[in-house]
């Protein structure tokens, strides 16, 4: 028994040496000088000064509030499509879980692109349109095309925990709200509800992390202007080679994924 | 008697902070069924896993024919377990599972199917040597179990709460097939269990253990009619436990009564604790009894009546088969043999 | 939205079920109708032709960064499973007070914002020297498929009776041969489903692949993604619909092997009671 635990040392040899060595690095790029050597150590807060420029809070803002959004309506669209799920039968519980989680072990560029097949100005729905003997509506590369493609993408994340808490409720629950003589809505809002919350709240935090930090999606349905953090990010490294100001950037976007989690962690045990 | 087969010595444990074994001193003895009785948390589980090598004592000894083996691993002791949960290998067959120590030892493929089949002869599971072992009842997977441990010809069966996980009536049935089981081989059987009944009924030897310390060593018998303190009185059996004192050799007083007694040894007016069975006390007429109440409750048990008598001083119960209403008054008899002294827990 | 509706109007209900798997599927299923459309438009169904299929299996380029996919997806795999279950074991028996920051230590790279696990490694394997390519993706690779291996192994070691080895040593078994033949076994199915989810997580990734890739080594998603940026073309839909069905055949596998799984773990309980 005693010789198994040597067989966490290779793993913590490795875990150590190529995950925290270069988060460590990452921080030590964001506080040194331009010039890509990190080692010489010429340290200065010159690249968060840079975050002061209003194209840069601009981005923030944006991505923030696009983040928000596709929360917002990812919750709204998955909670009742959780809630329907959970009062299904056994075997149909398990099969619309299954239809709702498939999508999600395709590639997810496979999803994004088809969407352009439908949303281009002369894709599928313009064509449908001009049959109809409607005007085409120009709605790729905007906000728009990016909040479809980003609600359809992580739709499951806000779905699949929702679903887990309230298909864990127990359903005496339910029917003794009612023996008390709660009506089905303030069953709903005193017991459902708020037994649901833990679920809802995973599902708020991975939804909200996933999209603040995509930057995929709105490369390809946003076109190569539209700018968040993480097109930022992949410019600065990519195209512009400033390595000092996008480790500052993903050091900034670290510090609201942090908040954000801590904020939920708040809600989750004060509801408790 | 028979030869001394494993002696544990002062043996302590801590885990942690926590002691679960204070100094426990046992001698066992060959061919004997040994029970290890007591509540949970008592440290009986604890003495079972040092004894077949899982945990090593904090301090003490185990000798094992007079040899120290406490710091043996487990696959060098001559010692065998059947576990609380079986604990069979669901990747295996029922064969292949009780051939797995023989295979360890490189037997002959020929000599393994023989002794596997005279296994599950023993417990009698004929034919049962390709079923899956998930798949089988919980009384037939508890064979499998020990046709596992027994196959590899121990001097030692060790059994942790075996029935445990059995329903009532098959576990009726284990506990006879077990003791049967044990006289076929030949070897010592150390059983663990919290089931007194279990406990009183199929063992040569009982240890009650309390707290990490032994409290009595005895035959099912001597455990019963004579239990060395409070703990062991209250654990084995319904009693009624009355503090007292000795007056003298064969004279014990309580509540202002004097009766006489088969215990002796003790000194003079020290206080003691008796133990009165409720089956050994008599319901007479009140003229006829030192103890005199009136019934305050009768409850029917199925082979006798479970009546409370309420004195003076105190409530006794007693099992009886005679019927008495409630609110009589009656008086309680009893004679010199059903009197149990004990010392007093503490100054034991 | 309460239950209120959904009781009293069970066509609701099944309405708004069906309009959400409709919109979900919706942009799927015309990826792979059209990948059998003769017009090079996405416009209107003209006739049946795989043309874009053949057109796909000539395109060299495309090939080969299939071959790197999977060369790559492979061996990660592999690597992950030996590291990920040793990973598993060392942390069951481990009981330093460090354990929960190692827990949290091995599910790191899950939590990481795959943008910033990408730029990370960059920088890093930068300062090292390493010459970006297969090599830098294969290191890049395991770090997130380690993580998937190690859950699953993880879940199924705590799921397992420790009196199984202690019996398999009561026994007369070494340690070892109590892991070998008893251990290893019981947690084959884990390490299984847990390769599966790895590989198809290698197979798929482009973030972190863009930034350690390198301008030489390509990988299917990475070819997928540079063309796409540039517009809409057939050839992409036969490709997409091919992987498609491959990562369907995959989750197939990986569900069988769940099943197998999930015997053994309904064993393991029905011994219990």
């Amino acid at each position: 028994m005693k010789q198994y635990k040597h067989l966490i040392k290779p793993y913590i040899i490795w875990a150590a040496a190529l995950i925290v060595v270069p988060l460590i690095m990452i921080v030590l790029y964001a506080f040194t000088e331009e010039g890509n050597s990190v080692l010489t150590f010429s340290f200065t807060l010159e690249n968060f000064a840079k975050f002061a420029e209003s194209t840069y809070v601009n981005v923030i803002v944006k991505s923030f509030r696009l983040g928000i959004f596709t929360t917002v309506l990812c919750l709204l669209l998955g909670y009742p499509l959780a809630f329907i799920i959970s009062r299904c039968s056994e075997k149909s519980q398990a099969f619309l879980i299954l239809l709702v989680t498939i999508p999600e072990w395709i590639n997810m560029l496979l999803r994004t692109y088809a969407w352009m097949n439908l949303l281009s100005d002369n894709g599928i729905i313009n064509n449908l349109l001009e049959m109809l003997g409607m005007k085409p509506v120009s709605m790729m590369y905007t906000d728009f095309s990016v909040i479809v493609g980003l609600v359809c993408n992580f739709m499951p994340f806000m779905i699949i925990p929702i679903y887990t808490s309230l298909s864990k409720m127990d359903k005496s629950l339910i029917e003794a709200a009612y023996d008390l003589g709660a009506n089905r809505f303030q069953t709903f809002r005193k017991v459902i509800w708020k037994l649901s919350i833990p679920g809802v709240l995973n599902g708020i935090m991975m939804v909200f992390l996933l999209s603040v930090s995509t930057f995929v999606i709105p490369k390809l349905l946003g076109g190569g202007q539209y700018m968040l953090i993480g097109n930022l990010i992949e410019t600065q490294f990519i195209s512009v080679g400033d390595w000092n100001f996008g480790s500052a950037i993903s050091m900034i976007l670290a510090v609201i994924i942090i908040l954000f989690m801590r904020l939920m962690k708040k809600m989750d045990t004060q509801e408790e | 008697m028979k030869n001394k087969l494993i002696e544990l010595k002062d043996l302590t444990k801590n885990f942690d902070d926590q002691q679960v074994l204070r100094g426990i001193n046992l001698d066992i003895y060959e061919n004997e069924f040994l029970t290890l009785l007591g509540p949970s948390g008592c440290g009986k589980t604890t003495t079972l896993r040092i004894i077949a090598g899982f945990e090593e004592p904090s301090s003490g000894e185990v000798l094992f024919n007079g040899i120290e083996i406490s710091k043996l691993p487990p696959y060098k002791r001559e010692i065998n377990t059947v576990f609380q949960k079986y604990a069979l290998f669901p990747h295996l067959n029922v064969e292949d599972n009780i051939a797995f120590g023989l295979n360890l030892k490189k037997v002959d493929k020929s000599v393994i199917a023989q002794k596997v089949g005279r296994m599950l002869k023993m417990v009698g599971l004929e034919g049962f040597e390709k079923r899956d072992v998930t798949l089988l009842s919980g009384g037939q997977q508890q064979r499998v179990a020990i046709a596992r441990a027994l196959v590899n010809e121990p001097k030692v069966l060790l059994l942790d709460e075996p029935l445990g996980a059995l329903d009532a009536k098959i576990r009726k049935n284990m506990q006879s097939e077990l003791k049967k089981i044990q006289r076929e081989v030949g070897i010592t059987f150390i059983y663990v269990t919290h089931d007194q009944e279990e406990a009183l009924s199929m063992s040569d030897t009982v240890v009650v253990m309390n707290n990490g310390e032994i409290q009595q060593i005895g035959s099912p018998t001597d455990i019963y009619n004579e239990p060395e303190n409070r703990f062991v009185a209250g654990f084995i059996g319904e009693s009624n436990i009355i503090e007292g004192h000795m007056l003298q050799d064969f004279l014990v007083e309580w509540d202002g009564f004097r009766f006489e007694c088969v215990d002796k040894g003790f000194p003079e007016n020290e206080e003691i604790e008796v133990v009165l069975r409720p089956e050994d006390l008599d319901i007479v007429s009140p003229d006829k009894a030192q103890i005199t109440g009136k019934v305050i409750s009768v409850t029917f048990k199925g082979v006798h009546y479970e009546i409370l008598v309420e004195t003076e001083y105190r409530t006794y119960m007693v099992h009886t088969t005679d019927y008495a209403e409630v609110g009589r008054k009656v008086g309680l008899s009893l004679g010199p043999e059903d009197i149990h002294v004990m010392w007093k827990m503490g100054a034991y | 939205m309460g239950m209120s509706r959904v009781k009293k109007n069970p066509r609701f209900a099944g309405f708004y079920l069906g309009l959400m798997f409709f919109i979900m599927y919706l942009p799927i299923a015309v990826v792979v109708v059209f990948s059998f459309n003769e017009s090079k438009l996405p416009v209107a169904f003209t006739g049946f032709s795989t043309i874009w299929y053949e057109k796909l299996f000539q395109n060299d380029a495309m090939l080969e960064a299939l071959v790197n996919s999977l060369i790559l997806g492979c061996l990660s795999t592999f690597i992950s499973a030996v590291i990920g279950t040793m990973g598993a074991v060392g942390l069951s028996k481990i009981r330093w007070r460090s354990k929960g920051a190692m827990e949290y230590l091995s599910i790191l790279p899950l939590m990481i914002p795959e943008i910033i696990l990408g730029m990370v490694l960059m920088a890093f394997f930068y300062m090292l020297g390493l010459p970006f390519g297969m090599l830098t993706l294969l290191i890049g690779h395991t770090i997130f498929c380690v993580p998937y291996i190690l859950m699953e192994v993880k879940a199924r070691l705590s799921g397992m009776d420790p009196a199984l080895e202690e019996a398999a040593r009561d026994l007369g078994a070494t340690s070892f041969r109590a892991f070998l033949d008893i251990t290893l076994p019981l947690c084959m199915p884990a390490v299984l489903s847990g390769s599966l989810l790895a590989f198809a997580m290698s197979m798929d990734d482009v973030v972190i692949t863009i930034f350690i890739n390198g301008p030489r080594v390509s990988t299917l998603p990475v070819k997928v993604y540079t063309q796409i940026k540039t517009g809409v073309t057939p050839e992409i839909n036969a490709l997409c619909t091919i992987m498609l069905g491959v990562t369907l055949l995959v989750l197939g596998a990986s569900a069988l092997v769940k099943r197998i799984n999930k015997t053994g773990e309904n064993a393991d309980e029905k011994q219990a009671h």
